[in-house]
């Protein structure tokens, strides 16, 4: 089937290669050639530009994503700190303000036991002047009863007639007062 | 033309399955010297094109968070370094440009060979036995450099029976020697097979425009035939990215022996 197809460029292998143009060895030298060229070309494209380009890129993404890794690691401790930090806080602030209304309690019973200690020593002593006042009262009171008993008595007996001796009279209302 | 009468032998369908892979001067109809600019010579640069546009000017803004393109890029060059780490070792890294080269030339030229009315140029045992020298040539001499007359063990299996390994060593010298062999036609001939066969679907895919074939038949076979085609073509782009794929695992396979020659 091939004679005719094959007849234009090359009569002497379309003997010899029926169809087969990849037999055709006339043909090889210049394939070769090219292919060798095409080979040099991408070789030297890839192991100088491309390759190189492509695996600094790569180990760019490696150390970008290590160190966004290590980044956030550290943020996140950071963070961790923070929020330990921030409760100590809270329990120191806590404690401090139990120990602040502590004092305060502490110091206003003081001030409250010292001011009614003071109040109860000015009572006591008021209460013992009134009760000096009264004693007094009460005793001169006794004395002019006997004054008034004693001289009541004189004028008694003197309206009766009779000459009262001062001292029994004295000492009836002596006897009479401690009756 | 003469592949009308041809042709009518045929039954009125036209089958050229293999014109696709001609090789023909890109300017005028020149006979195909050593330096002449050829299909596969285009084809070839606009694989270079597509290789420094996806990994060169994808990767230029050097962005920490990837363009789409630069993604593509670094999904590349991820896959096959990993391939090369894993598969060949550690010390293999230093070869990973090489496999690199080889393994974006194939893909690109496998894809872009899919594009309707292009050329192959994996296609052709030219370019394959190459580019299985090349990985060929290199795994022996870096062997023979890194171990010296170590990397003979290789042949020598010792841990088989003292009386097997002679047996053995000329196998695993057959077998070391058939390497670059179907390391090339695996992938031509994968390439090579499945365009053919999308052609030859394409030559029936006419049947209802030939006057010869009844209308009825016609009605059945060119349905049939573009669904076929779609087939494959679904087909050849896993095959593209696979035999790709498989030439570089494979190179880097060798280059493991080459480097850890013991068994």
């Amino acid at each position: 089937m091939a004679t005719d197809t094959h007849a234009a460029g090359h009569a002497a292998d379309a003997v010899s290669a029926p169809g087969m143009p990849q037999l055709d060895f006339s043909n090889w030298g210049n394939q070769i050639f090219w292919l060798l060229i095409t080979l040099v070309v991408i070789y030297f494209v890839l192991s100088r530009i491309a390759l190189p380009r492509i695996a600094a890129v790569l180990a760019e993404r490696q150390g970008t994503i290590t160190n966004d890794i290590a980044a956030a690691e550290e943020l996140k401790a950071k963070a961790g700190e923070a929020e330990e930090a921030y409760n100590k806080a809270l329990l120191d602030a806590r404690a401090e303000a139990q120990r602040i209304v502590a004092e305060t309690k502490a110091e206003i019973q003081a001030e409250l036991d010292a001011a009614t200690a003071k109040a109860d020593a000015e009572i006591a002593a008021k209460a013992s002047e009134s009760e000096k006042a009264i004693a007094e009262i009460r005793a001169g009171a006794v004395e002019s009863i006997r004054e008034v008993a004693a001289d009541t008595a004189n004028e008694i007996v003197a309206a009766l007639g009779g000459k009262a001796d001062a001292k029994s009279v004295t000492a009836a209302v002596e006897a009479r007062m401690k009756g | 033309m003469a592949s009308e009468v041809h042709g009518a032998d045929e039954g009125g369908l036209v089958f050229h399955p293999m014109d696709q892979f001609e090789l023909k001067s890109f300017f005028g109809d020149g006979p195909i010297g050593m330096f002449t600019i050829t299909n596969a010579t285009v084809w070839m640069a606009l694989a270079v094109v597509c290789i420094v546009a996806m990994m060169v000017f994808g990767s230029s803004r050097r962005a920490v968070i990837p363009s789409r393109a630069q993604s593509i890029a670094e999904l590349a060059y991820g896959f096959i370094y990993k391939m090369v780490e894993d598969v060949a070792g550690k010390d293999a890294v230093k070869f990973f440009p090489y496999i690199m080269t080889l393994f974006m030339f194939i893909v690109f030229a496998n894809f872009l060979g899919l594009i309707p009315m292009a050329f192959t140029t994996t296609s052709h045992f030219a370019v394959t036995v190459v580019l299985a020298l090349l990985v060929f040539v290199t795994v022996t001499a870096v062997g023979f450099v890194k171990n010296g007359a170590k990397f003979l063990a290789l042949f020598w299996v010792s841990s088989a029976p003292l009386a097997l390994r002679p047996v053995l060593a000329v196998i695993e010298i057959i077998s070391y020697f058939v390497r670059p062999v179907s390391h090339s036609i695996r992938l031509a001939g994968n390439v090579m097979a499945g365009h053919a066969v999308i052609k030859v679907f394409a030559a029936f895919a006419a049947a209802l425009v030939v006057n010869e074939i009844p209308t009825a038949v016609g009605a059945i076979v060119t349905p049939l035939s573009i669904l076929g085609i779609t087939a494959l073509y679904a087909l050849e782009v896993l095959v593209a990215f696979i035999q790709a794929y498989v030439f570089a695992i494979l190179t880097c396979v060798y280059l493991r022996d080459a480097l850890h020659p013991s068994h």
